[in-house]
């Protein structure tokens, strides 16, 4: 294993799969992950979830034993990459390293937007993106009275099901009409609303915050732009993420929202790929350039661009699909929604069993489930084979129509 | 007797890959069988949700012996089995809902041909 191989930037979830999938693949050559996370590789979903609930603790999210990585001829490199040469090909490290690529991926992530107000750097004030931010939220929330989430979407809905279970008051402060307002329907965001409040959270939607007041450095309230003066000991922020796309843009490869790729996942340099949240690509299950956060999103890009660098290119197009957990409910998405879409309701809202199933000019699109895995998995395998879409609301909407059994049955018209 | 209980106790999982390969792991109690499979580099569980019960993609087939001992599938991971990429079985189970216990310990587990 000598001369330059792949190197990756960034040891997420979507980084660390292009080099898992690169040795199953039997690639030979030297692999390269730069991680600057100070911890090895870890998974990130259960930081708002398992991990704060102190279900598992540091070695549970490590994405495989450190000792893994050495056995597989694969080195982690604990720096952060400066430079990109394109001419010369290689990266440049914080520490004056330089690593000579054949290959190069950009797994980059993303970080979490900043709030921009008075107070937010007071103790008490937390973000979520790292483990480190989840230890610490996760050591003060023990102790934490009043909670305020700033941002309703899934990071602060998850954090606020933990705290409510913790024993906090919370208050959950959202500038759109309703919850995950960008990834959900109205009818999904109304049910966990509503469910949120019977755990005894409040909401303020329409609202932003103004400042945060704090007493000796530490945070005793939040004052919205609606007149709200809100008590807090604990607040988070989560509004939302900026994709981290310098690294690329410094390089002079295409940015806008993200770094631009085409359905290969390549940048405007051939030799250079973008994965993960950090990319833009055409997706199409939108049938646009989208830029998606989240796990099933960097598995598959990691999975694609190893395949490709090993020399079976395919157009990117696998299903998208997410989760949340929040309290006792199990969110899962099938598909992508668009604003315009229109809703129907199948199974039994009241009782937390329900799934929204979205439709585009009268084709099946997105399947939102609550609770009901069997939808879910029934409209992953229907998006694979491109037989979701066929479905109208027409069909949908007929009592007796089930989407597991339509899934299984024989495909005798594909 | 206290020196036992304050040993950390280590439960033996056997994997055997679809191609019969043959992989033995000592993993804590209260480890997944997927966890364990998954941080000491085991081939043939994807586990992309990461542990919960969202992705049906750590499915694997628990050895005759023990189906009994593990216990039989709850309602959601049911109906997640219903949906694997390999063909599900009377003993498939998401190796993410089975929990390592001093009565695992020797616990047999087969992966299948594929998972996605």
């Amino acid at each position: 294993m000598s001369g330059p191989g792949t190197v990756i930037v960034g040891a997420g979830q979507a980084g660390v799969q292009v080099a898992l999938s690169l040795r199953e693949f039997g690639y030979s050559k030297p692999i390269t992950i730069f991680n600057d996370e100070g911890h090895p590789p870890y998974q990130r979903p259960p930081l708002s979830k398992a991990f704060m609930l102190g279900k598992v603790g540091h070695e549970g999210m490590y994405l495989r034993n450190p000792d893994y990585f050495d056995r597989a001829s694969i080195s982690i490199v604990c720096d952060q990459v400066q430079t990109i040469d394109r001419v010369a090909r290689k990266v440049i490290g914080q520490s004056g390293g330089q690593t000579e690529y054949e290959a190069l991926v950009l797994a980059t992530g993303s970080r979490n937007r900043t709030l921009d107000v008075p107070g937010a750097e007071l103790n008490g004030v937390f973000s979520l993106r790292s483990l480190d931010d989840a230890t610490a939220l996760r050591g003060q929330l023990q102790s934490a009275r009043d909670v305020v989430v700033i941002g309703g979407g899934f990071i602060g809905l998850e954090f606020a099901a933990v705290a409510s279970k913790a024993g906090a008051r919370v208050h959950v402060v959202e500038a759109a009409a309703r919850p995950m307002a960008r990834a959900v329907s109205p009818e999904i965001s109304a049910y966990f609303t509503r469910r949120h409040m019977d755990r005894g959270a409040t909401f303020a939607f329409g609202d932003t915050v103004l400042r945060i007041d704090g007493k000796d450095g530490h945070v005793v309230s939040v004052q919205t732009a609606k007149g709200g003066l809100v008590p807090a000991d604990l607040v988070l922020i989560g509004v939302g993420i900026v994709p981290n796309s310098e690294l690329a843009h410094a390089a002079g490869l295409a940015t806008d929202n993200g770094i631009v790729v085409d359905e290969h996942l390549v940048t405007s340099d051939p030799s250079i790929s973008a994965i993960g949240d950090c990319a833009i690509y055409p997706n199409v299950f939108s049938n646009s350039m989208l830029r998606v956060e989240s796990v099933q999103n960097a598995i598959d890009h990691g999975r694609s661009v190893a395949a490709r660098l090993m020399g079976r290119p395919s157009a990117y197009c696998a299903v998208p699909w997410f989760w949340s957990d929040q309290g006792e409910d199990k969110l899962q998405i099938a598909g992508i929604s668009l604003v315009g879409d229109i809703g129907l309701t199948k199974g039994d809202q009241a009782g937390g069993r329900f799934s929204v199933f979205l439709f585009r000019n009268d084709s099946l699109v997105c399947v939102e489930s609550v609770n009901r895995v069997a939808d879910h998995m029934a409209a992953r395998a229907l998006l694979k084979t491109g037989r979701l879409g066929r479905l109208t609301p027409d069909t949908v909407q007929s009592e007796t129509f089930d989407l597991k059994a339509y899934a299984s049955k024989e495909t005798v018209d594909a | 007797m206290e020196q036992a209980t304050r040993e950390r106790r280590m439960p033996a999982v056997k994997y055997i890959q679809f191609d019969g390969a043959e992989q033995t792991v000592d993993a804590p109690v209260g480890t997944s069988v997927m966890q364990a499979a998954l941080t000491n580099g085991v081939p043939g569980i994807l586990a992309e949700c990461g542990g919960a019960a969202s992705c049906a993609t750590c499915h694997v087939y628990v050895d005759e012996a023990w189906v009994e001992r593990c216990g039989p599938p709850g309602d959601d991971e049911n109906d997640m089995l219903e949906c694997t990429a390999s063909e599900r079985r009377p003993n498939s189970r998401l190796s993410c809902q089975i929990e390592l216990s001093d009565e695992l310990d020797g616990l047999i587990i087969r992966t299948p041909e594929t998972q996605s």
